[in-house]
């Protein structure tokens, strides 16, 4: 493809797409395939041809549009209203949706809210929920077929990489650095400067690497970008290539995210047809392609020299650094390794320039975050908000707090690795500082919410027990010191652990802290030390009654 | 750029070339910091946290082992949080390690202990959590007990990337890792070559020889049995380590003397084998270097060890093997046969004991219907140095003090070129003496052929012998023997003639010196001390040639005839066959 032709292709598709007088999206995720999805889209089609309307109105699926507690959902647009929301819907429910909204707009009614039994199957898009986000990384949910490559170029599509294939290595480093983007897999490293590094380090052959590998329990936003939108991704791993003259991606998924993978391979397969990808991308005479590995389900293989390790075939253990994987990575060569969500970033930033993207944020921490909002939370589900916005305001406003009504106690982000948030302290504006200050993490953007009657001695028990089973094994301290710091907490929440085990459990949680090899040992204690800091009472009331030192 | 960065351990100042870990670092200036899981051999591995340090003004910890300098680093080392931490990682690591110390045959020298012993560790806090794995013994020359294995990760590195046998792995992962044969099946039925380098590496008692002293000390008890015993070349310069001795000292007149007081009725030596091997190989290699009898390169099958890898991973080779037995199963074949029917002693009562810096050896003696020429095995019982130094500690021997004996004849008497032998590089020396000897009538003017010496991984060199060039290349260590055997096969496959005339290959680093039976704690540097203990006695030697020990020349005389007579090929070589690399 040339790039002048991204226009022609783009203006084509809009065309097709302006054809119609509506178009439906449903949700096409995994989380929404469970509850039947590819049912209710069949059953729209089938339902529109029987009625002979398969020329007006366009049966798309799509990726996440967050809610997916309330699942499959299904967006109505149309030239004449505006959008639809429809949640819960069930293949059955297909024909109802035509004939009591479709047909209808069709007609050239108008519908505010659709009544009868669709009135509780339909969402109120000014609801915190959507009102609140912002959408940059989400931006094209619910708005393309991700397994289409023509709606992807109709949203602008590629045009970044046609702006990055103008400019110089650096230019492109420079502009990544000046919008303050930072690794969005929880570290929160400046993207910029880690592609700086690499592209400064002499070699022939280079990697960008895709960490498709998401293992937080409770996170799913890594995969709901790469089955939503596997383009972006694509063009974000173009452009880092460009920014640091990388010779071969790689997408490392893990095996658990099947319909990531098949997405991202039709995905590959349709750039390089279009010579988006592979032997003369964009007729620029640069030849760059890509391969995709799966991971085997270990979570320490999202550490970056363990995934590096599983790649190459070897046991998925992490190795000391230095030296990093800029200097020595996969093969030995120079690689960059980026999280997901850090390169669905990418190609906006370079579309819409450095400062539009450092204008949401805080001082440190700019752009978007995407968290998946479990636990008690009454909306479950793939959130966006910009930085900056405080932890109350997406819990209770955009999580719209618990279902049950009960009083939330705390929240749990970063996952196993990061720590219990109290509710006092709520707050706080959501950054990669505030968080960690607060003796949690980003973390890739898992969000759990606890209600009061929830015992927090037990979910740290479910997350260090995580953490054991995870653990590569190959250092001692956090082989052997999360064995021990679990047996522990199984005694005291069996009742029969002693004041003595909580100052063992910290004692060990230390030496975990400092002397384990990678951040998995490092922060495996975080979620116990975060709950015995906000609430040691929880620890104190399950010990051996003579245990407890009386007042 | 300049390569030299300068940091401060401790306030001290240290300048060291880039790269420079902070562990070694520190030993410029005096400061040792304590290690577990790193080998001074071995890559670090970062996998005990021991070695943690800190950088001024930073909370984080880093691993002394595998972190490099960096210029203007402030490193601290003995902080009382780090003491403190390191305190809690080793108690850590002994509440998942069963408390065997009495029973285990690393006591009083394990790595683990003597950290433990350093730290004063009395407390006991942490409930012990040690999983029951079931002891592997299926070689009878190891033993592997995953129970006391701390995943330092050195017996695999030394077995995959050392000794390229990938017998060894990790198996498993988080708390329920261990050691073990890939796939868990015994060590028996994997590729496993019994070099043993794994127990010599392993810093616990997770892997250990597969000890047999108590049957030694049983056949001594017995009046029916007639023990006899021979040393190997490198056990001498080794087992003073075990009695304070300094690393290289060559005790062999002790020796003699301990065993006597054992109990042995004949104290011979495998010098004197050696000197018979190079007598039979040298006549091997003559006839197909000048009389076209054979493949060359002649290739020496003296190492088990080798043998073992040979069989299972290059069995294509097997033209290119010496079909002499090593020394000890020639010394064990001659004693049950010449020295029986000289002494008029009923062979089926003779107790052959090898004392070996081998773990292999423990399998030789029984690998094959040849090592049974004698009509009885011709080797009973091969022991380590390991376990022999314990058995003088056991005998109330006075090791330190003792005074020098002489061997027993006829298989005792050596010559220099027997000694050296125990070094790599050492066979292909004595043998070159002898094959000038043969070629030329006479000996070579300089008997010291120093191109094979030294700890290079590969030697090679084109050595004159009195106008024909012979090609030689020495390897030690089984995985820098691949790119000696690439070249053989290589030329093969071009139908050119072959890069080498001869080759000698020993499977231990640094040869049997840095044997897998030898004392623990071997590093090139104390190789090359017992290897120096081997060359200077060899250099002090009277006789130096192989082919000028008088008994040698007896044996033939009386007993076999010529070299490679029928008697010779029936008592002192052996076959050899393809061994599958796993067994199921």
């Amino acid at each position: 493809m040339k790039p002048e032709e991204l226009e022609v292709k783009a203006a084509a598709e809009l065309a097709k797409q302006q054809a119609f007088d509506v178009r439906l999206f449903t949700c096409s995720s995994r989380g929404c395939q469970s509850s039947e999805a590819l049912g209710v889209i069949a059953g729209l089609k089938a339902e529109l041809k029987a009625r002979q309307l398969e020329s007006r109105v366009q049966v798309n699926g799509s990726g996440c549009m967050g809610l997916c507690s309330k699942g499959p959902l299904v967006r109505m647009t149309s030239k004449t209203q505006k959008d639809i929301l429809f949640s819960e819907i069930k293949p059955e429910m297909a024909a109802m949706v035509v004939e009591q909204v479709v047909v209808p707009v069709l007609e050239g009614k108008t519908i505010e809210k659709p009544g009868g039994d669709l009135e509780h199957h339909t969402l109120d898009l000014n609801d915190p929920f959507f009102a609140m986000q912002v959408y940059s990384v989400l931006e094209n949910n619910g708005k393309i077929d991700p397994e289409k490559l023509d709606d992807y170029i109709a949203r602008d599509g590629y045009k970044a990489l046609r702006k990055a294939l103008t400019m110089s290595a650096e230019d492109i480093c420079k502009e990544m650095l000046a919008s303050g983007l930072r690794g969005r897999g929880g570290a929160g490293f400046p993207t910029g400067l880690k592609w700086d590094l690499t592209r400064k380090v002499q070699s022939d052959v280079k990697y960008i690497i895709c960490n498709g590998d998401e293992g937080d329990p409770g996170a799913f936003m890594d995969g709901s970008v790469l089955e939503g939108d596997p383009h972006a991704v694509i063009e974000g791993m173009l452009i880092a290539a460009r920014a640091m003259n990388a010779t071969q991606g790689v997408f490392y998924i893990r095996a658990e995210y099947p319909l990531a993978v098949e997405r991202v391979e039709k995905a590959l397969r349709q750039a390089r047809v279009a010579g988006l990808a592979g032997k003369n991308v964009m007729d620029s005479g640069w030849a760059f392609d890509f391969e995709i590995r799966l991971g085997a389900g270990a979570f320490v293989c999202g550490e970056e020299t363990a995934l590096i390790a599983s790649i190459e075939g070897k046991r998925g253990t992490p190795r000391p650094r230095p030296p990093f994987p800029a200097v020595k990575g996969l093969w030995d060569q120079p690689s960059c390794i980026n999280n997901v969500e850090t390169l669905a970033n990418v190609p906006i930033i370079l579309l819409k320039g450095a400062p539009w993207f450092a204008s949401r944020g805080t001082e440190k921490s700019k752009g978007t975050k995407l968290f998946a909002l479990t636990g008690k939370s009454k909306n479950n589900g793939l959130v966006e908000v910009p930085m900056g916005m405080t932890l109350r305001d997406v819990i209770e406003k955009i999580g719209g707090g618990t279902d049950s009504g009960l009083k939330i106690k705390a929240i749990q982000t970063g996952g196993p690795s990061g720590g219990m948030i109290p509710e006092h302290q709520f707050d706080t504006p959501v950054s990669y500082e505030n968080l960690q200050q607060l003796g949690s993490m980003m973390g890739s953007g898992g969000m759990i919410v606890i209600d009061e009657h929830d015992s927090v001695v037990e979910l740290a028990q479910f997350y260090l027990d995580f953490c054991v089973d995870e653990s590569c094994g190959k250092c001692a301290p956090c082989r052997i010191g999360g064995t021990q710091m679990l047996h522990l907490l199984n005694k005291i929440v069996a009742g029969t652990g002693t004041a003595e085990d909580i100052k063992t459990i910290r004692k060990v949680a230390k030496a975990m802290q400092k002397a384990s090899l990678c951040a998995l040992g490092q922060t495996a204690p975080n979620p116990t030390l975060s709950a015995l800091r906000h609430f040691e009472h929880e620890f104190t009331e399950r010990l051996l009654p003579v245990a407890t030192p009386k007042a | 750029m300049s390569n030299t960065v300068h940091a401060t351990i401790n306030g001290l100042p240290v300048a060291v070339t880039k790269g420079t870990s902070i562990l070694d670092a520190a030993r410029q200036v005096h400061v040792r910091i304590p290690t577990l899981c790193k080998h001074p051999d071995l890559d670090a591995t970062g996998a005990c946290g021991i070695c943690i340090v800190q950088i001024k003004n930073n909370g984080k910890m880093l691993r002394a082992c595998c972190t490099a300098v960096e210029d203007k680093m402030e490193i601290l080392t003995e902080t009382p949080e780090i003491v403190d931490v390191r305190r809690s990682v080793l108690e850590l690591i002994l509440s998942r390690h069963p408390n065997e110390c009495l029973t285990c045959l690393r006591n009083q020298n394990c790595e683990l202990q003597t950290l433990a012993a350093d730290f004063g560790l009395t407390w006991t806090g942490l409930d012990s959590i040690v999983p029951e794995h079931a002891i592997d013994d299926s070689t009878h020359s190891i033993v592997l007990d995953s129970r006391k294995c701390i995943t330092c990760g050195r017996c695999i590195q030394v077995c995959q990337q050392d000794q390229n046998v990938w017998a060894l792995s990790f198996l498993n992962r988080g708390f329920e890792t261990r050691i073990a044969a890939a796939g868990d099946i015994p060590l028996w039925d994997s590729p496993c070559v019994r070099c043993g380098q794994c127990s010599a590496h392993c810093p616990t008692g997770a892997i250990v020889e597969y000890d047999e002293s108590v049957k030694v000390w049983e056949k001594l008890e017995d009046p029916d049995a007639y023990c006899v015993v021979q040393i190997a070349p490198a056990v001498r310069v080794a087992v003073g380590e075990a009695f304070g001795f300094p690393v290289g000292a060559n005790l062999t007149g002790k020796i003699y003397a301990a065993l006597r007081r054992m109990g042995f009725k004949a104290v011979f030596d495998t010098n004197f084998g050696a000197d018979l091997t190079i007598i039979e190989e040298a006549t091997e290699f003559k006839s197909r270097l000048l009389e076209g009898k054979g493949v060359l390169p002649l290739i020496t099958s003296c190492c088990p060890g080798w043998v073992n890898f040979m069989e299972k991973f290059h069995s294509d080779m097997i033209p290119h093997f010496s079909s002499c037995k090593s020394p000890h199963a020639m010394v064990g074949a001659l004693t049950k046969t010449y020295y029986a029917q000289k002494q008029g002693i009923d062979p089926a009562k003779i107790f052959m004991v090898s004392i070996m810096p081998c773990t292999a050896k423990k399998s030789e003696i029984i690998r094959s219907k040849e090592m049974y020429s004698s009509g009885y095995q011709d080797v009973d019982v091969s022991i380590t140095t390991r376990e022999f130094a314990r058995m003088i500690k056991q005998s109330g021997i006075d090791f330190v003090t003792i005074p020098n004996e002489p061997c027993d004849h006829i298989l005792g008497m050596y010559t220099g070129a027997g000694t050296i032998f125990g070094a790599t590089g050492g066979v292909m020396e004595a043998a070159l003496r002898t094959a000038y000897f043969y070629v030329t009538g006479g000996d070579a003017p300089k008997l010291d052929f120093t191109a094979t010496r030294g700890l290079k991984g590969v030697k090679e060199a084109s050595i004159d012998v009195a106008g024909t060039t012979v090609r030689i290349a020495v390897a030690h260590g089984l995985a820098n023997v691949e790119q000696v055997i690439d070249k053989i096969r290589a030329a093969k496959e071009a139908g050119e003639e072959p890069p080498y005339h001869f080759v000698e290959v020993m499977a231990c680093p640094g040869g049997c010196v840095g044997g897998g039976g030898q004392p623990y704690g071997a590093t090139n540097e104390l190789r090359i001390k017992r290897a120096e203990g081997l060359y200077s006695e060899d250099f002090a030697d009277q006789l130096r040639c192989s082919h000028h020990n008088p008994y040698i020349k007896q044996l033939y005389d009386e007993f076999l005839g010529a070299p490679a007579s029928h008697k010779a090929e029936q008592l002192l070589h052996t076959g050899y066959q393809v061994l599958p690399e796993y067994k199921r």
